[in-house]
Protein backbone atom coordinates (compact mmCIF):
# COMPACT_ATOMS: atom_id res chain seq x y z
CA UNK A 1 0.00 0.00 0.00
CA UNK A 2 1.33 3.79 -1.20
CA UNK A 3 1.83 5.58 2.28
CA UNK A 4 3.90 8.41 2.29
CA UNK A 5 3.25 9.12 6.04
CA UNK A 6 5.43 5.70 7.17
CA UNK A 7 8.80 6.27 8.86
CA UNK A 8 8.90 2.44 8.86
CA UNK A 9 12.86 1.37 8.80
CA UNK A 10 14.05 4.91 9.40
CA UNK A 11 16.16 5.44 12.45
CA UNK A 12 15.03 8.13 15.20
CA UNK A 13 17.14 10.17 18.28
CA UNK A 14 14.22 11.23 20.40
CA UNK A 15 15.49 13.50 23.84
CA UNK A 16 13.34 13.98 26.62
CA UNK A 17 12.18 10.34 26.10
CA UNK A 18 11.72 9.59 29.70
CA UNK A 19 8.22 11.16 29.75
CA UNK A 20 4.87 13.58 27.88
CA UNK A 21 5.66 14.14 24.51
CA UNK A 22 9.28 12.54 24.09
CA UNK A 23 7.57 9.26 24.84
CA UNK A 24 4.53 9.25 22.99
CA UNK A 25 7.03 9.96 20.51
CA UNK A 26 8.88 7.24 21.35
CA UNK A 27 5.73 5.08 21.39
CA UNK A 28 4.07 5.86 18.00
CA UNK A 29 7.54 6.00 15.94
CA UNK A 30 8.09 2.31 17.41
CA UNK A 31 4.78 1.28 16.27
CA UNK A 32 5.23 3.06 13.09
CA UNK A 33 8.26 0.55 12.42
CA UNK A 34 10.78 3.35 13.05
CA UNK A 35 13.96 2.07 15.26
CA UNK A 36 14.02 4.43 18.01
CA UNK A 37 17.21 5.40 20.36
CA UNK A 38 15.75 7.34 23.42
CA UNK A 39 17.41 9.95 25.41
CA UNK A 40 16.87 11.08 28.85
CA UNK A 41 18.66 11.95 32.30
CA UNK A 42 15.94 9.86 34.02
CA UNK A 43 16.75 6.06 33.40
CA UNK A 44 13.60 5.14 35.37
CA UNK A 45 11.37 7.07 32.95
CA UNK A 46 13.80 5.84 30.04
CA UNK A 47 12.53 2.50 31.07
CA UNK A 48 9.25 3.03 31.83
CA UNK A 49 9.25 4.00 28.05
CA UNK A 50 10.93 0.72 26.66
CA UNK A 51 8.21 -1.11 28.46
CA UNK A 52 5.95 0.51 26.64
CA UNK A 53 7.32 -0.10 22.99
CA UNK A 54 7.24 -2.99 21.19
CA UNK A 55 9.98 -4.63 22.07
CA UNK A 56 10.21 -7.74 20.47
CA UNK A 57 11.59 -5.47 17.29
CA UNK A 58 15.10 -5.38 17.55
CA UNK A 59 17.25 -2.26 17.83
CA UNK A 60 15.89 -0.14 20.17
CA UNK A 61 18.38 1.83 22.46
CA UNK A 62 18.67 4.18 25.04
CA UNK A 63 21.28 6.62 26.64
CA UNK A 64 21.08 8.02 30.02
CA UNK A 65 22.46 11.86 29.02
CA UNK A 66 22.77 14.80 30.32
CA UNK A 67 22.42 16.92 27.76
CA UNK A 68 23.81 20.08 29.79
CA UNK A 69 27.03 18.02 30.16
CA UNK A 70 28.63 18.88 27.03
CA UNK A 71 31.11 16.15 27.53
CA UNK A 72 28.26 13.22 27.65
CA UNK A 73 26.89 14.98 24.30
CA UNK A 74 30.09 14.75 23.04
CA UNK A 75 29.86 10.47 23.67
CA UNK A 76 26.11 10.42 22.51
CA UNK A 77 27.30 11.53 19.35
CA UNK A 78 30.73 9.45 18.79
CA UNK A 79 28.51 6.53 19.75
CA UNK A 80 25.21 7.02 17.56
CA UNK A 81 24.62 5.28 14.41
CA UNK A 82 23.32 7.96 11.56
CA UNK A 83 20.09 9.08 11.90
CA UNK A 84 17.08 9.84 9.72
CA UNK A 85 15.08 11.43 12.31
CA UNK A 86 16.47 13.29 15.32
CA UNK A 87 13.24 15.24 17.66
CA UNK A 88 14.52 17.25 19.89
CA UNK A 89 12.00 17.48 22.50
CA UNK A 90 13.85 18.16 25.70
CA UNK A 91 12.61 20.93 28.01
CA UNK A 92 11.93 22.50 31.10
CA UNK A 93 9.29 25.11 32.38
CA UNK A 94 9.81 28.30 34.80
CA UNK A 95 6.98 30.33 36.17
CA UNK A 96 8.96 33.16 37.82
CA UNK A 97 7.76 36.17 37.07
CA UNK A 98 10.41 38.31 35.47
CA UNK A 99 11.55 40.57 38.31
CA UNK A 100 12.39 37.12 40.30
CA UNK A 101 14.35 35.53 37.45
CA UNK A 102 18.04 34.55 38.44
CA UNK A 103 20.81 33.89 36.47
CA UNK A 104 20.79 30.17 37.83
CA UNK A 105 17.25 30.23 36.27
CA UNK A 106 18.08 31.82 33.02
CA UNK A 107 21.38 29.03 32.80
CA UNK A 108 19.33 26.09 33.47
CA UNK A 109 16.11 27.22 31.29
CA UNK A 110 17.96 28.45 28.27
CA UNK A 111 20.32 25.92 28.79
CA UNK A 112 17.71 23.37 28.29
CA UNK A 113 15.94 24.59 25.91
CA UNK A 114 18.00 26.59 23.63
CA UNK A 115 21.24 25.67 24.40
CA UNK A 116 21.31 21.41 24.43
CA UNK A 117 19.36 21.43 21.19
CA UNK A 118 21.77 23.81 19.51
CA UNK A 119 24.84 21.89 20.71
CA UNK A 120 23.52 18.17 20.16
CA UNK A 121 21.93 19.23 16.41
CA UNK A 122 25.46 20.97 15.46
CA UNK A 123 27.17 18.27 17.10
CA UNK A 124 25.75 15.39 15.01
CA UNK A 125 25.74 17.12 11.87
CA UNK A 126 29.28 18.02 12.26
CA UNK A 127 29.67 14.80 12.77
CA UNK A 128 27.83 13.68 9.65
CA UNK A 129 25.46 11.46 11.50
CA UNK A 130 22.56 12.73 9.45
CA UNK A 131 21.81 10.66 6.89
CA UNK A 132 20.53 12.19 3.94
CA UNK A 133 17.18 13.51 3.45
CA UNK A 134 16.67 13.19 7.60
CA UNK A 135 14.17 15.49 9.31
CA UNK A 136 15.07 17.14 12.29
CA UNK A 137 12.29 18.36 14.41
CA UNK A 138 12.09 20.66 17.65
CA UNK A 139 9.42 20.38 20.38
CA UNK A 140 9.18 24.58 20.65
CA UNK A 141 5.98 26.26 22.08
CA UNK A 142 3.21 28.68 20.81
CA UNK A 143 4.80 30.80 24.14
CA UNK A 144 6.82 33.22 22.72
CA UNK A 145 5.59 33.26 19.51
CA UNK A 146 1.71 33.74 19.82
CA UNK A 147 1.14 33.66 23.74
CA UNK A 148 2.92 36.20 26.39
CA UNK A 149 1.41 34.67 29.68
CA UNK A 150 2.06 36.45 32.93
CA UNK A 151 5.10 34.69 34.63
CA UNK A 152 6.65 32.87 31.69
CA UNK A 153 8.95 34.71 30.18
CA UNK A 154 11.78 33.28 30.79
CA UNK A 155 10.30 29.76 28.89
CA UNK A 156 8.68 31.98 25.80
CA UNK A 157 12.41 33.41 25.49
CA UNK A 158 13.91 30.07 25.54
CA UNK A 159 11.07 28.68 22.68
CA UNK A 160 11.34 31.26 20.76
CA UNK A 161 14.95 31.23 20.64
CA UNK A 162 14.58 27.59 19.94
CA UNK A 163 12.22 28.36 16.94
CA UNK A 164 14.43 30.78 15.46
CA UNK A 165 17.26 28.24 15.51
CA UNK A 166 15.63 25.34 13.78
CA UNK A 167 14.53 27.53 10.75
CA UNK A 168 18.21 28.92 10.61
CA UNK A 169 19.23 24.83 10.48
CA UNK A 170 16.53 24.81 7.66
CA UNK A 171 17.97 27.13 5.80
CA UNK A 172 21.75 26.08 6.26
CA UNK A 173 21.57 22.31 6.59
CA UNK A 174 19.35 21.92 3.09
CA UNK A 175 22.49 21.72 1.25
CA UNK A 176 22.15 17.88 2.58
CA UNK A 177 19.01 17.63 2.02
CA UNK A 178 18.33 17.72 5.92
CA UNK A 179 15.06 19.21 6.81
CA UNK A 180 14.29 21.25 10.01
CA UNK A 181 10.58 22.32 11.59
CA UNK A 182 9.18 22.71 14.77
CA UNK A 183 6.39 21.46 16.65
CA UNK A 184 4.59 24.12 18.27
CA UNK A 185 1.90 23.61 20.93
CA UNK A 186 0.00 25.29 23.64
CA UNK A 187 -0.73 23.84 26.72
CA UNK A 188 -0.52 19.86 27.07
CA UNK A 189 -1.31 17.36 29.79
CA UNK A 190 1.81 15.99 30.74
CA UNK A 191 4.30 17.12 34.44
CA UNK A 192 4.93 20.69 32.72
CA UNK A 193 1.49 21.95 33.16
CA UNK A 194 1.13 20.46 36.50
CA UNK A 195 4.34 22.39 37.62
CA UNK A 196 2.33 25.93 36.77
CA UNK A 197 0.21 25.28 39.65
CA UNK A 198 -3.53 26.23 38.11
CA UNK A 199 -5.96 26.16 40.63
CA UNK A 200 -9.09 24.49 39.06
CA UNK A 201 -11.13 28.07 38.93
CA UNK A 202 -7.60 28.93 36.75
CA UNK A 203 -8.00 26.08 34.61
CA UNK A 204 -11.25 26.36 33.97
CA UNK A 205 -10.73 29.78 32.51
CA UNK A 206 -7.71 28.89 30.74
CA UNK A 207 -9.49 26.16 28.77
CA UNK A 208 -12.01 28.69 27.85
CA UNK A 209 -9.21 30.17 25.31
CA UNK A 210 -9.38 27.11 23.32
CA UNK A 211 -11.68 26.48 20.59
CA UNK A 212 -11.64 22.46 21.02
CA UNK A 213 -12.03 23.41 24.80
CA UNK A 214 -9.48 21.65 26.20
CA UNK A 215 -5.23 20.96 26.50
CA UNK A 216 -3.52 17.99 24.11
CA UNK A 217 -2.92 15.07 25.08
CA UNK A 218 1.27 14.39 24.76
CA UNK A 219 -0.39 11.59 21.89
CA UNK A 220 -1.43 14.63 19.25
CA UNK A 221 1.67 16.22 18.94
CA UNK A 222 3.63 13.28 18.95
CA UNK A 223 1.41 12.38 15.76
CA UNK A 224 2.37 15.88 14.25
CA UNK A 225 5.98 15.19 15.48
CA UNK A 226 5.54 11.67 13.25
CA UNK A 227 4.44 13.79 10.09
CA UNK A 228 6.77 16.26 10.02
CA UNK A 229 9.45 12.77 10.09
CA UNK A 230 7.70 11.34 7.50
CA UNK A 231 8.53 11.66 3.70
CA UNK A 232 4.76 12.88 3.51
CA UNK A 233 6.64 16.39 4.67
CA UNK A 234 9.72 16.01 2.15
CA UNK A 235 9.04 19.91 1.21
CA UNK A 236 8.18 21.51 4.66
CA UNK A 237 10.97 22.59 5.49
CA UNK A 238 11.56 25.93 8.35
CA UNK A 239 7.75 25.45 9.41
CA UNK A 240 6.08 26.43 12.75
CA UNK A 241 3.36 23.49 13.07
CA UNK A 242 1.21 25.37 15.67
CA UNK A 243 -0.59 22.18 17.73
CA UNK A 244 -3.04 24.21 19.51
CA UNK A 245 -6.48 23.46 19.34
CA UNK A 246 -7.19 26.98 17.67
CA UNK A 247 -5.82 28.82 20.85
CA UNK A 248 -3.84 31.14 18.52
CA UNK A 249 -6.89 32.38 17.07
CA UNK A 250 -8.62 33.72 20.26
CA UNK B 1 12.44 32.12 60.26
CA UNK B 2 10.44 34.72 62.04
CA UNK B 3 6.81 35.48 61.25
CA UNK B 4 7.70 39.39 60.74
CA UNK B 5 10.24 38.50 57.63
CA UNK B 6 7.82 36.02 56.11
CA UNK B 7 4.99 38.75 56.23
CA UNK B 8 7.28 41.20 54.88
CA UNK B 9 8.50 38.92 52.16
CA UNK B 10 4.68 38.28 51.16
CA UNK B 11 3.78 41.97 51.49
CA UNK B 12 6.63 43.20 48.84
CA UNK B 13 4.60 40.90 46.37
CA UNK B 14 1.62 43.75 46.37
CA UNK B 15 2.08 46.75 44.38
CA UNK B 16 -0.95 48.27 45.58
CA UNK B 17 -1.60 47.52 49.19
CA UNK B 18 0.77 49.34 51.97
CA UNK B 19 2.73 47.10 53.66
CA UNK B 20 1.18 48.01 57.29
CA UNK B 21 -1.63 46.29 56.43
CA UNK B 22 -0.43 42.74 56.61
CA UNK B 23 -0.48 40.96 59.80
CA UNK B 24 -0.41 36.75 60.17
CA UNK B 25 -4.28 37.24 60.40
CA UNK B 26 -4.30 39.17 57.00
CA UNK B 27 -6.29 36.97 53.80
CA UNK B 28 -4.21 37.54 51.86
CA UNK B 29 -6.28 36.47 48.41
CA UNK B 30 -8.88 38.67 49.18
CA UNK B 31 -7.16 42.20 48.09
CA UNK B 32 -8.38 43.37 44.21
CA UNK B 33 -4.80 43.00 43.06
CA UNK B 34 -4.59 39.37 43.70
CA UNK B 35 -3.93 37.18 40.82
CA UNK B 36 -1.93 34.17 39.65
CA UNK B 37 1.08 36.20 39.43
CA UNK B 38 0.87 37.09 42.98
CA UNK B 39 0.61 33.84 43.53
CA UNK B 40 3.79 32.52 41.43
CA UNK B 41 5.70 35.89 43.14
CA UNK B 42 5.16 34.59 46.39
CA UNK B 43 6.53 31.27 45.53
CA UNK B 44 9.35 32.16 43.77
CA UNK B 45 9.80 35.10 46.87
CA UNK B 46 9.49 32.80 49.79
CA UNK B 47 12.10 30.76 47.51
CA UNK B 48 14.59 33.08 47.43
CA UNK B 49 14.48 34.55 50.76
CA UNK B 50 14.17 30.94 52.93
CA UNK B 51 15.28 28.52 50.43
CA UNK B 52 11.59 26.73 51.07
CA UNK B 53 9.77 26.05 47.70
CA UNK B 54 5.93 26.54 48.35
CA UNK B 55 3.72 24.82 45.72
CA UNK B 56 0.14 25.82 43.97
CA UNK B 57 -1.70 23.57 46.38
CA UNK B 58 -0.18 25.41 49.75
CA UNK B 59 -1.14 28.61 48.31
CA UNK B 60 -4.78 26.91 47.95
CA UNK B 61 -5.13 25.43 50.83
CA UNK B 62 -3.97 28.76 53.10
CA UNK B 63 -6.36 31.61 54.19
CA UNK B 64 -3.98 33.55 56.37
CA UNK B 65 -0.33 34.67 56.00
CA UNK B 66 -0.08 32.21 59.42
CA UNK B 67 -1.71 29.60 57.24
CA UNK B 68 0.78 30.22 54.76
CA UNK B 69 4.00 30.87 57.46
CA UNK B 70 2.88 27.05 58.93
CA UNK B 71 3.40 25.69 55.44
CA UNK B 72 6.52 26.77 54.77
CA UNK B 73 8.03 25.98 58.29
CA UNK B 74 6.86 22.49 57.54
CA UNK B 75 9.01 22.27 54.74
CA UNK B 76 11.71 24.59 56.31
Amino acid sequence: MYNPFSISGKTILITGAGSGIGRSTAIIASQMGATVILVDINEEGIKETLSRIDEHKAGHSYYVVDLMDSKEVESLVEDVVCLDGLVNNVGISNTRPLHLIREEDFNLVVGLNTKAPMILTNLLYKKKKFNKGASIVFTSSLAGLYTFTPANGLYSLSKSALTSYAKSCAVEFAVREIRSNCVNPSMVNTHLKESLSFSEDEYKKDVEKYPLKRYAEPEEVAKAIVFLLSDASSYITGHTLLVDGGRSLK
Amino acid sequence: MEINDFIKCVAEQYEEVDAQEFTPETKFKMFEEWSSLTSLSIIAAVDDEFGITLKGDDIRNATTIQDLFEAAEAKA
